[in-house]
């Protein structure tokens, strides 16, 4: 199968079943998207698929229809997203290991929504969980995301 | 004036890690000065070299040899290096290093355990923690943890910038004939009175013969550039980009990978298991038995995931209690003088005080609790042609190699530890089990890279957990005031299940079934704290605030309760008990910020607690709302006293981090025990808080205290304690064991 990721082609050939997480670490060697629970329940797996934020520890690449878009495709060092610059700007990342999931998450949310409510971040955010306890500066670093992506 | 360390006493060397053409700076050595230190030769065997900043044609390596797991460790090295190097910290490499125990040694970790609290600053309690350091060196203990980071380098990284920067200096100043009292340095750079400037790397090979300036003078803190100001983290946009590595994202030349499964009964073994589907799955290399269990190796980590749940496995039974009945059935038989460990704290007469009438009583109980970092356990480990090398995360890089010579005869100087960023630790990597689990897939299967991960249940169910615990308390009061306090606890032995997995069995009562509680600058007058070890049963390890970790909600929510019983207000009540002036002035900030007094509205409440741990006092003030749906945790106010505040930004994340960890497990996280494994193995089942429920934080660190101590787990303890009794003040129900959502819901 070909898969598009960070525009990209691929060429792989592996199982259906095999989830799209494991075909982009150890396949591919793309390793931002991370390994946390292998449940689709904290999120650190986070990619998008068409600018969707989907779980990819439970998204078999068999069911892949769309353009994979991983943390490294949203942005780099010489041109960061938003989301990212905004998270460096805001310190977030203690350990960092959720951080690739949170940022996908976030950047999807803001594009449907540049200008939420507090309510709508807890809601789009909260499915995504961090053991060090970043939350405040999440907070924080979406607010100021969403300000740029709205051009203010 | 800035203090002058003088080092005439100590050797301080010159010397290298064994890289062409650089040195390396140290700070201390026990045998003689090397003369000329050679650059490949580790082994000249004249005194162990301590390299802390290596210079090379690569350029300037900072050596930091702390494990970071997320606590901003690598950073806060390197900004006390470079602040008397004088080198841009974007412009240098960081790196931890190989181990050495005789370089590396923590001299601060020990310190808190020599049992005397620390607002005790008598001659005695000076001398007795000016030992850590000789139990540190003697014991090799190259170790992060105890959030002792900042106060063993806070000075020994600085001397060694300094040391490094004259050294350099010197060079400078013979190579080009030029006056050194005339010369300057910056940005990695020596710079002459005409303007010239020339780079550290240029002077590297010059400053090997010169001998090591027998006096360094420490800057001023009027001169930090780096220190106490906001800092972005080395590791900042790595970690905003995607980019940085952790251990289980090691990609090597002809890698496989692994997983391993062992008996959830910890310790319970193996009998035996039938591989012979799995081994015909997809991408299956090999199934082997590894101590406890067995592992898959195969060509990608799922294949390997699915073919290990395709292995059957006839386990072994749990070696202690197989059901959380009768493991809470061993606590509370642990009450006994036999099992008594210690009596920390017996002040004034307790027994004559509570033989009077209206004494009150008190169980309190805290849960197993997993460590359960977002990044699994694992390790990338080749062996072959006698050598070993490791690639992982992990707090613990000397205690690994010796436990590995130890287990499997393989000689340390032919291991290699390469440290790696861990995604979370919370005390969990102070254990290597899975390390040597990838091991033993290595010797089967050598001069391959093997990358071993855990699934996160295996992660889960096979944790060394925060012990399980319960108190029991009694108190008197009188005359609005608090005036007996009698607590034990039953815990089991963390230094005794952690030590005997390194081969070393620690005599003495464990301290850390006491800490938190023992030690809190209190007045009570008949106050007294009684230590008594639970037979071991699940193996246990530090988790993160170790003993207060549990003893924060044991000890401080009983004081809630006696200081209630006594009508007087928890804020003053505490504050006026407390006679400790910078542990007081805690309390009272945290009283001014959070307004404590004025009036919060209908089912709204606010608790206190306080906890004096690591050397730091903290003082948390949390506001909940008690709504038809749950409690709404809704604001924590927290002031610590650190000393000083050296990473302003990393700091407020540490606090913050410390009270999301302390809250979020008391709210809805336990290990319970069932047929002898972990009923929970996957976070569904151990959720912690989410982002919607994580309150508003607002943090005050104070600097009024004389040693300069570490932050990342002194804000954990009076969490969840602060939390109860807010919900006590909102609902009037006394919750005594945590979870708390074994009696009230959360929203």
């Amino acid at each position: 199968m070909i898969l598009t990721i960070n525009r990209r082609k691929y060429e792989v050939n592996v199982e259906e079943d095999m989830p799209l997480l494991w075909v982009l670490r150890d396949e591919l060697g793309i390793t931002g998207p991370k390994y946390g629970c292998g449940i689709a329940y904290c999120g650190a797996c986070t990619v998008h698929i068409d600018g969707e934020p989907i779980r990819s520890c439970s998204m078999p690449v068999g069911d892949v229809d769309g353009d994979i878009t991983t943390i490294e495709g949203l942005g780099n060092r010489n041109s960061l997203h938003a989301v990212q610059q905004a998270w460096l700007d805001h310190q977030v990342a203690q350990c960092g290991y959720c951080q690739a999931g949170q940022m996908m998450t976030a950047a999807s949310f803001l594009n449907e929504n540049n200008n939420p409510s507090d309510e709508e971040i807890d809601e789009a955010m909260s499915s995504n969980l961090c053991r060090c306890g970043t939350y405040p500066r999440i907070r924080e670093a979406i607010k100021t995301a969403a300000k740029t992506m709205r051009g203010a | 004036m800035g203090r002058i360390a003088t080092i005439t006493r100590r050797t301080f060397l010159v010397g290298t890690a064994a890289v062409a053409g650089g040195i390396g700076f140290g700070y201390y050595s026990y045998n003689q000065p090397i003369k000329n230190p050679l650059l490949d030769d580790l082994e000249a065997g004249e005194g162990a070299i301590t390299p802390y900043v290596l210079i090379n044609q690569d350029g300037i390596t900072l050596i930091t040899p702390r494990a970071d797991k997320g606590q901003g460790a690598y950073s806060i090295q390197a900004a006390l290096i470079a602040e008397e190097l004088d080198v841009d910290l974007n412009d240098i490499n960081i790196d931890p290093g190989m181990p050495s125990g005789e370089a590396y040694y923590n001299t601060a970790v020990g310190a808190e355990a020599l049992g005397f609290p620390s607002t005790d600053e008598s001659f005695l309690a000076q001398k007795a923690r000016g030992l850590g350091p000789v139990i540190g060196k003697l014991m090799g203990l190259q170790i992060t943890g105890g959030s002792s980071t900042v106060p063993d380098g806070y000075e020994k990284l600085r001397v060694a910038g300094a040391m490094a920067r004259e050294t350099l200096k010197i060079a400078a100043s013979i190579k080009h004939n030029t006056a050194i009292g005339t010369l300057k340095t910056a940005n990695g750079k020596v710079i002459f009175p005409d303007g010239k400037e020339v780079p550290y790397t240029d002077l590297a090979v010059d400053a090997l013969n010169i001998a090591v300036p027998g006096e360094i003078r420490l800057r001023p803190e009027r001169e930090w550039r780096y220190i106490g100001k906001d800092m972005q983290r080395v590791d900042m946009l790595a970690k905003s980009t995607g980019t940085q590595d952790f251990g289980i994202d090691v990609r090597m030349d002809d890698m496989v990978y692994a997983t391993v499964k062992t008996n959830p009964r910890m310790g319970g073994g193996i009998n035996g298991f039938d591989a012979t589907e799995a081994k015909e799955m997809n991408g299956v290399i090999d199934i082997v038995p590894v101590t406890g269990g067995f592992g898959v190796i195969a060509d990608n980590t799922w294949r390997a995931f699915q073919a290990a749940n395709a292995v059957e496995a006839d386990w072994g039974p749990a070696p202690y209690p197989a059901d959380q009945d009768a493991i809470w059935k061993q606590v509370s038989e642990s009450f006994t003088e036999e099992r008594q460990d210690s009596r920390k704290r017996d002040d004034g007469d307790v027994e004559t005080s509570l033989a009077t009438a209206n004494m009150i009583t008190a169980e309190y109980r805290v849960p197993y609790l997993a460590h359960a970092p977002l990044e699994p356990m694992n390790a990338t480990v080749k062996y072959g042609r006698g050598k070993l090398e490791i690639w992982t995360g992990t707090q613990i890089p000397t205690f690994m190699m010796a436990n590995i010579e130890r287990i499997y005869g393989i000689s340390q100087e032919n291991i290699f530890v390469y440290a790696l960023y861990s995604g979370g630790s919370f005390g969990r990597r102070l254990e290597d089990d899975y390390v040597h689990q990838a091991v033993e897939l290595a010797i089967r299967h050598q001069n391959i890279p093997i990358k071993m991960t855990w699934m996160r249940e295996e992660d889960m169910t096979h944790d060394f957990p925060r012990t399980i615990g319960l108190s029991r308390a009694r108190g008197k009061v009188a005359n609005g005031r608090v005036e007996t306090y009698d607590l034990s606890i039953a815990h089991t032995s963390t230094i005794e299940s952690s030590m005997s997995r390194m081969g070393q069995s620690v005599p003495g009562p464990d301290q850390s079934i006491v800490d938190g509680a023992w030690d809190q600058p209190f007045n009570i007058p008949n106050y007294r704290v009684t230590g008594y070890r639970v037979p071991a049963m699940v193996p246990v390890s530090s988790w993160r605030s170790v003993g207060a970790s549990g003893n924060g909600f044991l000890h401080d929510c009983f004081l809630d309760e006696l200081i209630h019983e006594a009508g007087a207000d928890p804020m003053d009540e505490r504050i006026r008990l407390c006679w400790h002036d910078n542990s007081r002035k805690v309390l009272e900030t945290v009283r001014d910020m959070s307004g404590w007094g004025t009036d919060l509205g209908p089912n709204r409440g606010r608790g206190v607690a306080f906890t004096l741990s690591f050397g730091v006092a903290a003082a948390e003030v949390v506001e909940v709302t008690n709504t038809p749906d749950g409690i709404r945790i809704d604001k924590v106010y927290v002031a610590v006293e650190v000393g000083k505040v050296l990473d302003p930004v990393n700091f407020d994340n540490q606090v913050k981090g410390g009270v999301v960890w302390g809250l979020g497990h008391a709210m809805n996280c336990e290990l319970t025990y069932s047929d002898g494994k972990p009923e929970q193995d996957n976070f569904h089942m151990f959720p912690g808080m989410n982002l919607a429920q994580c309150p508003e934080i607002i943090v005050k660190g104070l600097e009024n205290g004389n040693t300069v101590r570490g932050i990342g787990e002194p804000s954990v303890p009076p969490a969840a304690a602060a939390l109860a009794n807010a919900i006590f003040a909102a609902t009037g129900e006394r919750i005594r064991e945590l979870p708390l959502n074994k009696h009230i819901d959360f929203v």
